[in-house]
């Protein structure tokens, strides 16, 4: 029972994190930077969902504050590719990555300062049910998490596989150059992919914030969500997912089973395995440059 | 505009490409012995101390910056480096070695555990290495705990003074002569570095870091280079650590966090990548900043009564002037410095294009 | 006795068989051509010798020496040394510091002593120095000594890969297209520095190019591929006018030779 118990709250936050590597490999995919504030973007969409719905802000509602946190982290991730990045356009990828993490920073600064430094949690209409099975007692918010994802990845794959934009987003992944003499708008596809990407991970932000109290210096999860990425391969959709929930599964697992401060330690010791072992994740995708 | 009529190899070869240029150093050199002088008149020694500190983290990231500005290796764990000279330094120095001996073995050790660690991951490139050295960041507090009976863990660990010869130097009980040793470290590792960069094995790092196929064609061996680059790197970091941990009188899991590995990371950003320069003008703003948010916050209470305080405001100040720098002078505060000298010596033929690179697709590592 | 044998070499990616069953001898002392449409293989043939590919089947051998026995980094201390089709140099250097990095394999000094930079790395240095300074005037390079090649046009990039594998003092010369991209009078200079590179240095000369002019007024001898295959061996014009050669650029057999 037990066993079942944790299994289920690690699936739940390996949803979480699989979700906000899901925004990662997004990025990834489509313009080679890596954005190592995606974890501070979904700490952003939660607060911003916060902020909407709680009573000690504006206190809109859950169903209002929803969509509208969606639609700000879209817009956010939309304007960032569009205001910043796009003039990086040449530079080399340490810069990139150094330019994102200092966005982390400001992120965090500024909802630490508009939300002060205290955890606190989304007021959700479902907070405190559960569902019971027998012995096993199952959160209504978890339950969520991982209905939501599952839904969230439908969705992404129908997308990508029978939208216009969403073909055109991975030709523009596959081959920037190729895809841009076939007529495709390469600059605003990426900067449509950054807004994808932070609307996943508002809803990772609600998620996350919807089954337990939120600080601004969650965004260091993020780092979690790097080791689901790098398990599954920093191309891949679905073994983005999959990393995550294996990480999720493997913390709470490790600490109830395994010697004291190993929890801690795992997620980023399987990172390291990981990369040491078969760099680029379990679905190699690199190789020699050609010359 | 300066022109040097070379007239032997050593021209291209020595430290200082003219007498004026020699002449500036010195004057610098010369400065920096003076500064403890005025601060013994003013008897405050407190911004002696801030001086040192901005010194201790040149030299770390002096560092980085042979790993990162001039191979091309991004390094996101560099505490951790820093962790290891420092805790090795304290381990030498209680198992009763002398500190000429036990700070360069701190560094030596930092170094060859570094590679050590660092070998598996090398063969990475750009962000993977990224990842894994932030990955190694991050566990270093958990290993420091999991190493108790060395590191003392959460509860921390007393740093011992250091004695050269009978003479002990305390930071706090003599500032001037810690200033002084860390001024000497600082050259010594400056000299090092320019050895360095002027022999095979600077110009082995830089190819690396341009083309690694290039390298390889003219004979260069990428792992070897790759791990020496690494080896240099971590033992300046672990020397830096140990001086940290001198400068800190008490250290635990918590001094070295990811945060100090990135702030590194920042300063030679900002301070110029591929510049031994960067490296100490990235420490120096990164020592100003906080001065700098004190004084304002003081003068804001005192003149206006606007009480401020906002947590974490360092932090982001320094990430929006580091994105500045990023999008504006990507060649960082030495590469400013540069081009403002480059202006006034060709006064007034300066083209605004003049230090203007070609852009370029990102080379992808990808199979397209 | 020739300098670099290739015996039967084949290569394969997936299913595409980029390289099959090419063999050929370089004699010491010529220059010796590789010519074929895009898509031959001659760059692959390249690649094979410079190791960053492996062959499926053959043998490759240079001066009695196995190649295959050694990674690549390993190759150019025997004495080969090579330009790319799109310029490999090292961006954020300068020309000097580029030709310099061609010294590598002639590398004598350790770690410590170029840390120390003991009297020892400093008579290396000065070595190295000399012969890059010979190699620079040789190409005309001086008024780019200190230039950034981020900052280089092309026709002077080309140059300076020429210089920084000439720097290596190599035994064999790897030329990938060298004329490719330059102008009527920079391919006029190629060619006189190929023929002195070859007759007053007495370097062997492997070349890949598509301008039939600078082929057949500096190489001795000329190799034609298509598809990977061997079509003919022999000098420029035996080649120029060998049917199958003008099929292959053609399409189309029995049409007059151009």
């Amino acid at each position: 029972m037990d066993f079942i118990q944790l299994l289920a709250s690690g699936l739940a936050n390996g949803c979480v994190y699989g979700l906000i590597a899901l925004g990662f490999v997004l990025i990834y995919k489509a313009t080679e930077a890596v954005n190592f504030a995606q974890g501070d973007f979904m700490m952003l969409g939660a607060f911003v969902c916060i902020g909407f719905a709680n009573d000690d802000f504006m206190g809109q509602g859950f169903w209002i504050a929803v969509p509208l946190a969606i639609l700000v982290m879209a817009v956010f991730g939309y304007l960032f590719n569009w205001g910043v990045l796009r003039h990086m356009f040449g530079q080399s990828q340490t810069s990139i990555v150094i330019l994102t993490i200092a966005l982390g920073f400001i992120l965090r600064f500024i909802a630490g300062t508009i939300w002060s430094h205290e955890p606190v949690s989304l007021e959700t209409p479902f907070a405190g049910q559960d569902i019971r099975f027998g012995g096993v007692v199952l959160g209504v918010d978890e339950m969520l998490v991982v209905v939501v994802t599952i839904i969230l990845t439908a969705c992404l794959f129908v997308f990508f596989s029978k939208t216009k934009i969403g073909v055109a987003m991975q030709a523009a992944s596959q081959n920037q150059l190729a895809a841009y003499y076939m007529g495709i708008p390469v600059k605003r596809i990426q900067s449509l992919v950054w807004g994808l990407s932070g609307a996943v991970a508002a809803v990772a932000g609600i998620l996350f914030a919807s089954k337990g109290a939120i600080d601004p210096s969650a965004g260091l999860l993020g780092i979690k969500a790097f080791a689901a990425a790098a398990i599954g391969g920093f191309g891949s959709l679905p073994g983005a997912l999959l990393g995550g929930i294996i990480i999720g599964i493997v913390e709470p697992l490790s600490s109830r089973y395994g010697p004291p401060g190993v929890s801690q330690i795992a997620p980023y010791a399987i990172l390291l395995l990981v990369l040491i072992l078969r760099p680029g994740g379990i679905f190699s995708q690199t190789q020699k440059k050609k010359v | 505009m300066r022109f040097v009529f070379k007239t032997s190899y050593d021209a291209d070869i020595n430290w200082f490409k003219h007498k004026t240029q020699a002449f500036w150093y010195f004057l610098l050199f010369g400065l920096m012995m003076a500064i403890p002088l005025y601060f013994h008149f003013l008897s405050d020694p407190y911004l002696l101390g801030e001086i040192t500190s901005v010194m201790i983290f040149a030299i770390a990231a002096m560092g980085l910056m042979l790993l990162t500005g001039h191979t091309g290796l991004p390094s996101l764990g560099h505490a951790t480096f820093m962790a290891l000279g420092c805790y090795m330094n304290v381990i030498y120095l209680n198992a009763g070695l002398p500190w000429l001996l036990a700070f360069p073995l701190a560094g030596l050790t930092a170094g060859f555990v570094g590679t050590l660690i660092a070998l598996p991951v090398l063969r990475l490139h750009g962000v993977y290495l990224a990842l894994a050295t932030l990955a190694m960041s991050i566990l270093t507090g958990d290993f420091i705990v999991l190493l108790e009976p060395w590191t003392g863990g959460i509860s921390g660990l007393a740093v011992p003074d250091i004695s050269i010869f009978g003479l002990e130097i305390n930071k706090y009980a003599n500032p001037y002569l810690f200033y002084y040793l860390v001024l000497v470290v600082a050259l010594l590792i400056i000299m090092a570095y320019r050895n360095i960069l002027r022999a095979p094995m600077g110009r082995s790092f830089t190819a690396v870091r341009d083309s690694e196929i290039s390298a390889q064609a003219m004979g260069i061996n990428l792992t070897m280079t790759k791990s020496s680059s690494f080896f240099l790197s971590a033992t300046t970091a672990g020397l830096a650590g140990a001086l940290f941990g001198h400068s800190a009188g008490y250290v635990t899991n918590e001094t070295f966090d990811v945060v100090m590995s990135i702030t590194l990371l920042m300063m030679i950003v900002i301070g110029g990548l591929g510049f031994i320069h960067g490296a100490f003008f990235g420490a120096i703003v990164f020592g100003i900043i906080p001065v700098a948010i004190a004084n304002g916050r003081s003068l804001l209470q005192t003149s206006f009564g606007i009480n401020v305080h906002i947590p974490g405001l360092e932090n982001g100040l320094f990430a929006v002037i580091l994105i500045a720098f990023i999008l504006f002078e990507p060649m960082g505060l030495y590469g400013r410095w540069l081009k403002v000298r480059t202006y006034f010596e060709l006064f007034p033929f300066y083209r605004k294009d003049m230090f203007r690179r070609q852009k370029s697709y990102l080379k992808t590592e990808r199979v397209q | 006795m020739s300098l670099l044998s290739l015996s039967d070499v084949t290569l394969r990616f997936g299913g595409v068989v980029a390289v099959n069953n090419v063999s050929l001898e370089v004699q010491q002392g010529e220059v010796f051509g590789l010519v074929g449409p895009n898509g031959a293989g001659k760059s692959t043939l390249f690649n094979l010798i410079s190791r960053f590919y492996d062959p499926a089947e053959g043998s490759i051998s240079f001066n009695n020496q196995n190649l295959l026995k050694l990674g690549s980094d390993q190759v150019p201390s025997q004495g080969i040394a090579r330009t790319f089709q799109n310029i490999e140099l090292f961006e954020h250097a300068t020309v000097l510091q580029n030709l310099l990095v061609g010294r590598h394999r002639h590398r004598k000094t350790s770690m410590l002593s170029e840390i120390f930079f003991t009297p020892k790395a400093r008579r290396e240095e000065r070595r190295h120095r000399e012969a890059v300074e010979r190699v620079i005037d040789f190409l005309d390079l001086q008024p780019y000594r200190e230039k950034m090649i981020a900052g280089l046009p092309y026709g002077v990039r080309k140059v300076v890969e020429l210089g920084r594998a000439l720097a290596s003092e190599p035994k064999l010369l790897l030329l990938d297209e060298p004329a490719s991209g330059l102008s009527v009078e920079e391919t006029q200079d190629m060619a006189y520095w190929i023929e002195d590179i070859q007759k007053q240095m007495g370097i062997t000369v492997l070349m890949v190019e598509h301008d039939m002019g600078l082929v057949s007024s500096v190489c001795n001898r000329v190799l034609a591929l298509n598809d990977g295959k061997e079509l003919t061996t022999g000098t420029p014009t035996e080649v120029q006018a060998h049917p199958s050669v003008v099929e292959a650029y053609l399409g189309t057999s029995g049409i007059s030779k151009t």
